[in-house]
């Protein structure tokens, strides 16, 4: 479990990215933080593993403040994925996907030994290892990321708009493998997203954020479409315009069609 | 061609000589404008006069250098340490920018990653941002090295012996062949230097030749 008790972060300059952010994030769930550029999500997804310090206010993992653990190895013991894979361009993709655990001082070879079970789990083949990341595709990438951020067995996992720099048809890939892996490992998960679609696709629960990270609204994404709390998260769901499908009846079948005439589907 | 087959041992020997001069400054050079280097791009409040400094540095006429170094260190006018002291000097002057530049070089995205999968400060230098700065660092270590093996030709006007020797004695003795042999030795010790630099930056740097081709 991961509680923010009252964060608030303001930068050198007077910028407050979050401001008096409290929320409790259970175990073994896929929760994403949604809200638009700037409104401090990565901010709070930093505070977890003290990449970034609260100006004021306590982050809680398992009830034990943060702060009073060394963060070189908090960050080891929590998995981190970032966008386009946040990978060590001077590794080949072994080195890279067994970095945590070298660090942790396990010896090179029995790390090797475990990445090829990694990358499988990612949807890699093995003979991959021996490329640089400037060598593989962005999904490639993103996959050894993942991979990485899975090595040393972590319970929580932190992703930053991971799949934000691959093309829309991987990124449904990547989410759907996302959600299957997550089915198989059960991790607590803090996913960061500009995008309402990718939340909704992903999230057993979801907190849309307004500026200074204010928690606009937070539910499942089936009771925030269903009933946004305000104007604001009724807009940026896009529940009055793009979201809105309606019934035709074409040839006995009914077709479900959105917002700007389009058919998306078929009602059973 | 007669004159260097009667003198080969001679010039083989100086030629040592050289190597046996240079070679040390290279390589304190290098350890010293590497982490001054690191420290000027840390901390620009230090960095920007750290960096003029050595600018001027390299503007000191080397001569009077040669000079004013044994005094201050009270060393011998013509030990080898005098002469080592004073290539170190131009080497950090030439290359702390060029450091400086390599570390700037490091994407912003792969630092923050480093540090968020776990790295320690220590790691997080040794094996991340030394190995990244190698490429910049290379080209830098490669313009110290001509430059060095070059300069060292200076220190025959204070009797250091090197290939320099063969350029003072040539000319004093007016015998054309002995300084080509100097001239042209010179340059094939810098080339040859130049070409383990790069060498040694293929072995170390395997990732930039790779290529970028994505599958």
């Amino acid at each position: 479990m991961i509680e923010f008790q009252r964060v608030s972060k303001t930068y050198p300059g007077g910028f407050e990215a979050v401001r008096e952010f409290s929320l409790v994030i259970p175990d073994r769930s896929i929760f994403v933080l949604v809200g638009s550029s700037g409104s401090g999500k990565t901010t709070l997804l930093r505070m977890v593993n003290r990449m970034i310090e609260p100006t004021s206010g306590r982050v809680l993992i398992d009830d034990e403040d943060v702060r009073d653990q060394d963060p070189v190895q908090l960050r080891r013991s929590i998995g981190y994925v970032l966008q386009d894979g946040g990978l060590m361009p001077h590794r080949n993709v072994l080195d890279n996907v067994v970095a945590v655990p070298i660090l942790n001082g396990v010896s090179r070879l029995v790390a090797h030994g475990s990445a090829k079970k990694l990358l499988e789990q990612v949807g890699l083949t093995p003979d991959l290892g021996h490329r640089y990341p400037a060598q593989l595709s962005g999904g490639q990438r993103q996959r050894v990321g993942v991979a990485r951020a899975l090595a040393a067995n972590p319970t929580i996992l932190l992703m930053d708009e991971p799949f934000g720099a691959v093309d829309p048809i991987v990124r449904r890939e990547l989410q759907d493998e996302l959600k299957a892996l997550q089915a198989e490992l059960g991790k607590t998960i803090v996913f960061v997203t500009h995008d309402v679609d990718e939340a909704v696709r992903l999230a057993d629960y979801m907190a849309v954020l307004a500026e200074h990270a204010i928690i606009a609204q937070v539910g499942s994404p089936q009771s925030i479409l269903a009933q946004p709390a305000d104007d604001f998260v009724r807009d940026f769901v896009g529940t009055d315009s793009q979201r809105v499908l309606t019934v035709r009846q074409v040839g006995g079948r009914d077709l479900a069609i959105d917002a700007t005439g389009r058919p998306v589907g078929v009602l059973s | 061609m007669k004159w260097l087959s009667q003198n080969w041992e001679h010039v083989i020997g100086l030629m040592v000589n050289h190597l046996l001069l240079a070679i040390p400054a290279i390589v304190m050079s290098v350890i010293i404008a590497v982490p001054l280097g690191r420290l000027a791009q840390q901390k620009p409040w230090l960095g920007k006069p750290l960096l003029s400094f050595a600018t001027l540095m390299y503007a000191v006429p080397s001569l009077p250098l040669l000079v004013i170094i044994p005094s201050v260190l009270g060393l011998p006018l013509r030990s080898s340490a005098t002469m080592i002291v004073a290539l170190t000097l131009y080497g950090v002057a030439l290359m702390v920018r060029t450091a400086a530049d390599g570390f700037a070089s490091i994407d912003q995205g792969t630092h923050e990653a480093a540090i968020a999968i776990g790295h320690s400060r220590r790691s997080l230098f040794w094996k991340v941002n030394l190995p990244l700065a190698i490429p910049v660092l290379a080209s830098g270590v490669r313009v110290v090295v001509v430059s060095t093996i070059a300069l060292v030709t200076i220190g025959a006007l204070l009797g250091q012996s090197s290939l320099g020797t063969l350029l003072t004695d040539g000319f004093q003795r007016g015998i054309v062949a002995e300084v080509l042999t100097g001239v042209v030795l010179t340059i094939v010790l810098a080339v040859l230097l130049d070409l383990l630099v790069v060498l040694a930056k293929n072995l170390l740097a395997p990732w930039v030749r790779s290529g970028r081709a994505a599958v």
